[in-house]
C-alpha cells in the first residue's frame, strides 16, 4: 500500500456550494480527465450553504495545475486551496478490528495507549479500536497491529485546514 | 403575479430574448409546450432531437446568440447528447431544456426516465435538475449567463413534469425576474477572467517586437470574442502572417495577403510549415488541438509561445506557453496593440521580417492547393465542385459542412471572406452535422444564402431534417459530394492499411438521392459531368421557396492533400502527388 504522504500525493481543499450533485460533478471530472483520487472526505462547513471537499490527489496521472484548473471550471466550485502538508493541520479517523486473544490483549492495549487511541468494542477474542490523528500516525499504529492479525480497517480519508499564523502580523 | 412553472419557463425564455427554439414534444415536456402556442417565440418542429441540437448550434454559430432546444425526457434527452458534446467541444453557446419525469418518480425507472443530468454532466459546461418551480426564473437566467459568458458552452436544464404542470400544486410560483446582481450573487464560483494581466500583455508586446519569424495562430476564440477586426489590425500593424484553424475559418479573410489559410493535418503546406519554422507563435483563442500540432514533441520546436485564452485550463494543457494570458481575446488584442504603439512611439522598431515573409511566399508559390481536373467523361473532382459553388455564391454566403473529406475540401477551397460564414463540427467531428446546422444557420440569418456541403455518408445520418426545412420554409441548399464511400476512412485504408477496404463502400445510387430529396419537398438535381456543374448551381441558387439538393457524383479515388500522417511531426507534410519533388 502506497503511503499517503508519498510525494506524488497532494491535498486539495475544495470549497463548493452545498447542493445535490456537486460531489458527483467533482468525482466525474476526475474520472473524465483520467485523474486518480487517493482519498476523499466531504461535509458541510459552518456555513450550511457550503461544503468542503478534501481530496488527496494522485498527481502522477496529471499535473496538479491542470487538475486545479479543470476543477475551477465547475460552476459550483468556489475556492480551491492546495494544502502543503508542512503548512497545514491534518486529521484522519481510523476504526480497526484486530485479533486480541486473552494473552495478547494487554500488549495491544498498551500500544493503543501509546497512540492515545480508544477501545470502541470488545469481543471474545478481538477488539475494535479507534484513533484520530495525523494520517501517518494511523499508518504507524496499523503497521504495529499488523502482526496480531487485522480483521477490518476503515479510514475516513484525511481532512485538513491551513496552519494559522503563530506570530502577530 | 401568480403563474405556473411551464408558463414561467417560456416567459423566462422570452425575457432572455429568445426568438426561436428547435424542438420536439413528448410526455414529460407536454406542459411546457402548451404555453408555446401563445408565445411569440418561433418553434421549429424537428424530425429527430439530434437535429434540434445541431440546428441550435448552427443558429448560435451564425448569429453569436445562444441556440435553444426543447425536447422531452428519456430517449429525447439521450438523442441530444451528441449535439451537447459537439457544442461543448466547439464552445458553442446553447441552452437545452429536457423534460423529466415527476420529481417523486425520479429513481423509480419510470416510463421515459433517464438520468439526464448524470448522462450529460461530462458534455455540458453546466447542467441542473430544477427541483422547485420557484427556481425556474433564476436557473434559466443562470443558464443563459453561463452559456454565453467566459468560454461559451452548452447548458442543460432538466425539468421535472410536476413543477411545470399547472394542474399540479408543485408548479405554482410568484413570477419574478432576477437582476444581473442577483444572478452573479447566486453563482459565487463563476467569475470568468476577462481582462488580461497588464504585465503579461507588456511581455507579449516585447516578444512580438523581438520576433523574426512570427505567426498568428488564430482559433475559434477569435470568433467567440468577436475579435476579427482587432485580429486584422494586429496582423497588419505587425505584418504578421495569420493561420486560421478549422474553427476560425473566416476570422481573417482568405484573400488577405497575410493569410496563410488553415493549418493542421490537412492544412495548407505554408500554414503548417510557417508554424513549424516560426520563432514566435501568437496563439489567440486556439487550443493546440492534436489535429493542429501533429506529433507534439516535434511541433514548432523553435517557437516561443504567447497563448491567449479565456479558459485558464487551456494554458499549459498541451504546450507550455512562454507568455500565458487569460482573458477575452478581443480586449487582450486591443491591449497588445496599445502596448506595441507605446513601444513604437518610444522609438522601438518592429523587426524587419521581410526575409520571413519572402520565405513564406516561396512556400505559397511552390505548394498551393492543387488537384488534377478530371478527364472528359470521368467522375467529377470534388475540389472543382467546391470552386464552382464558391464562385457562384455571394461573398457572405454561409456554408456548413459535415465531417470527413468534404469538410476538409470545403475548408480548403471555400475562400472565406467574412467571419461567421463557416459552420462546422470541429472538435467532436460529428457526421451528419451539416443539414441541421445549415437549417439553424438559415433560421438565424434568413438574409443570407446558406449552403450545406455534405458527404453521402453524412447526408444519410440526418437528411430527414430537410422535411423540417420544407415544412418550415427554410430554403437551405445542400450539395452532396457523392463518392459512394465513407471517403476519409477509405483514404486512410488506402494509404495506411494497404488498400484493404473494410466496410467503407456505400453506393452511388442507393438511396436515389434525387428521389429522396424530392420526397422531402426539395428541388433536386443530379450532376455528373463538369459542364453541368455551373448551370446546376445557378439553378439551385435561384430557388428561394424551398430547400434544394444537388447530388454531385464525385471521384472516390480523390484524396485530401496536403496531409500530415497521424503520429508524424508537421515536418512530414505529404503534398499533392503532382507537387512531389522528383526522386
Amino acid at each position: 500500500m502506497s503511503h499517503p504522504t508519498h510525494p506524488r500525493h497532494h491535498v486539495l481543499s475544495v470549497l463548493v456550494q452545498n447542493r445535490s450533485g456537486v460531489l458527483a460533478r467533482v468525482a466525474s471530472l476526475f474520472a473524465r480527465r483520467g485523474y486518480n483520487i487517493y482519498s476523499l472526505a466531504v461535509a458541510p462547513t459552518d456555513d450550511e450553504s457550503l461544503s468542503r471537499i478534501t481530496i488527496v490527489v494522485d498527481v502522477e496521472t496529471a499535473p496538479l495545475e491542470q487538475v486545479v484548473k479543470q476543477l475551477h471550471k465547475l460552476i459550483n466550485v468556489i475556492k480551491i486551496s492546495e494544502l502543503d502538508p508542512l503548512d497545514s493541520v491534518e486529521r484522519e479517523l481510523m476504526l480497526l478490528t484486530v485479533k486480541a486473544p486473552a494473552g495478547k490483549r494487554s500488549e495491544i492495549l498498551e500500544l493503543l495507549g501509546l497512540f492515545e487511541g480508544n477501545v470502541l468494542d470488545v469481543g471474545h477474542d478481538e477488539i475494535t479500536v479507534s484513533m484520530d490523528d495525523d494520517p501517518e500516525r494511523l499508518d504507524d499504529l496499523e503497521n504495529l497491529l499488523m502482526p496480531y492479525g487485522i480483521i477490518d480497517v476503515q479510514r475516513t480519508g484525511r481532512v485538513a485546514l491551513p496552519r494559522l499564523e503563530h506570530t502577530r502580523p | 403575479m401568480k403563474t405556473n412553472g411551464g408558463a414561467a419557463l417560456i416567459k423566462a425564455l422570452e425575457m432572455e430574448g429568445v426568438e426561436v427554439v428547435f424542438g420536439l414534444p413528448g410526455g414529460a415536456i407536454l406542459p411546457v409546450y402548451d404555453p408555446i402556442i401563445e408565445s411569440p417565440i418561433r418553434h421549429i418542429l424537428v424530425r429527430h432531437e439530434q437535429g434540434a441540437g445541431h440546428m441550435a448550434q448552427g443558429y448560435a454559430q451564425s448569429t453569436g446568440r445562444p441556440g435553444v432546444a426543447i425536447v422531452t425526457s428519456g430517449p429525447a434527452a439521450t438523442n441530444i447528447v451528441t449535439p451537447l458534446c459537439d457544442a461543448y467541444m466547439d464552445s458553442t453557446p446553447m441552452v437545452v431544456i429536457t423534460g423529466q419525469v415527476a420529481f417523486s418518480a425520479i429513481g423509480t425507472d419510470a416510463f421515459q426516465e433517464a438520468d439526464t443530468v448524470g448522462i450529460t454532466r461530462g458534455v455540458t459546461k453546466h447542467n441542473e435538475l430544477i427541483a422547485r418551480a420557484e427556481d425556474i426564473p433564476l436557473i434559466v437566467r443562470q443558464a443563459f449567463h453561463i452559456a454565453t459568458t467566459g468560454r461559451p458552452g452548452p447548458v442543460l436544464l432538466d425539468v421535472p413534469k410536476n413543477i411545470v404542470d399547472p394542474t399540479n400544486p408543485d408548479s405554482a410560483l410568484d413570477w419574478y425576474w432576477p437582476t444581473d446582481e442577483e444572478v452573479a450573487a447566486s453563482l459565487p464560483g463563476y467569475k470568468p477572467t476577462i481582462k488580461g494581466h497588464p504585465r503579461k500583455i507588456k511581455q507579449a508586446a516585447k516578444f512580438i517586437m523581438e520576433a523574426d519569424r512570427p505567426v498568428i495562430y488564430a482559433g475559434g476564440g477569435i470568433l467567440k470574442a468577436r475579435a476579427a477586426e482587432e485580429l486584422r489590425e494586429l496582423a497588419e500593424m505587425t505584418n504578421t502572417p495569420v493561420v486560421t484553424t478549422l474553427m476560425a475559418r473566416g476570422a481573417f479573410p482568405d484573400d488577405h495577403p497575410l493569410c496563410l489559410g488553415m493549418p493542421g493535418m490537412h492544412g495548407n503546406y505554408t500554414a503548417v510549415t510557417a508554424m513549424q519554422r516560426s520563432d514566435l507563435l501568437i496563439a489567440l483563442g486556439s487550443r493546440f488541438d492534436d489535429r493542429i500540432t501533429g506529433r507534439l514533441d516535434g511541433f514548432a520546436p523553435g517557437a516561443k509561445v504567447i497563448h491567449v485564452d479565456i479558459d485558464p485550463a487551456e494554458l499549459g494543457k498541451v504546450r507550455v506557453p512562454d507568455v500565458p494570458i487569460v482573458g477575452d481575446a478581443r480586449l487582450i488584442i486591443v491591449e497588445i496593440i496599445r502596448e506595441l504603439r507605446k513601444l513604437r512611439d518610444g522609438g522601438s522598431e518592429l523587426p524587419d521580417i521581410t526575409d520571413w515573409r519572402s520565405t513564406v511566399s516561396g512556400w505559397q508559390e511552390k505548394y498551393p492547393l492543387t488537384y488534377e481536373q478530371s478527364e472528359p467523361g470521368a467522375l467529377l473532382k470534388p475540389q472543382y465542385v467546391l470552386e464552382q459553388l464558391r464562385e457562384r455564391a455571394p461573398q457572405d454566403c454561409i456554408v456548413a459542412s459535415g465531417v470527413g473529406q468534404h469538410q476538409m475540401w470545403t475548408s480548403q477551397y471555400w475562400e472565406f471572406r467574412h467571419p461567421y460564414t463557416w459552420i462546422n463540427s470541429g472538435g467532436l467531428g460529428t457526421m451528419g452535422f451539416a443539414v441541421p446546422a445549415a437549417i439553424g444557420a438559415k433560421v438565424g440569418r434568413p438574409d443570407r444564402m446558406v449552403w450545406a456541403v455534405d458527404g453521402d455518408g453524412c447526408f444519410q445520418m440526418t437528411a430527414q431534417e430537410l422535411v423540417t426545412a420544407t415544412t418550415e420554409r427554410i430554403p437551405v441548399k445542400v450539395a452532396i459530394l457523392n463518392n459512394a464511400y465513407l471517403g476519409m476512412v477509405r483514404q486512410w485504408q488506402e494509404m495506411f492499411y494497404e488498400e484493404r477496404y473494410s466496410e467503407v463502400y456505400l453506393s452511388p445510387d442507393l438511396p436515389d438521392y434525387v428521389k429522396w430529396a424530392e420526397a422531402m419537398g426539395c428541388m433536386a438535381l443530379r450532376v455528373e459531368s463538369p459542364e453541368e456543374v455551373g448551370p446546376a448551381i445557378d439553378k439551385a441558387n435561384a430557388v428561394n421557396d424551398r430547400p434544394v439538393v444537388l447530388e454531385f457524383r464525385t471521384d472516390a479515388s480523390e484524396k485530401v492533400f496536403p496531409m500530415v500522417p497521424s503520429g508524424l511531426t508537421n515536418d512530414h507534410v505529404m503534398v499533392d502527388p503532382s507537387q512531389e519533388d522528383p526522386k
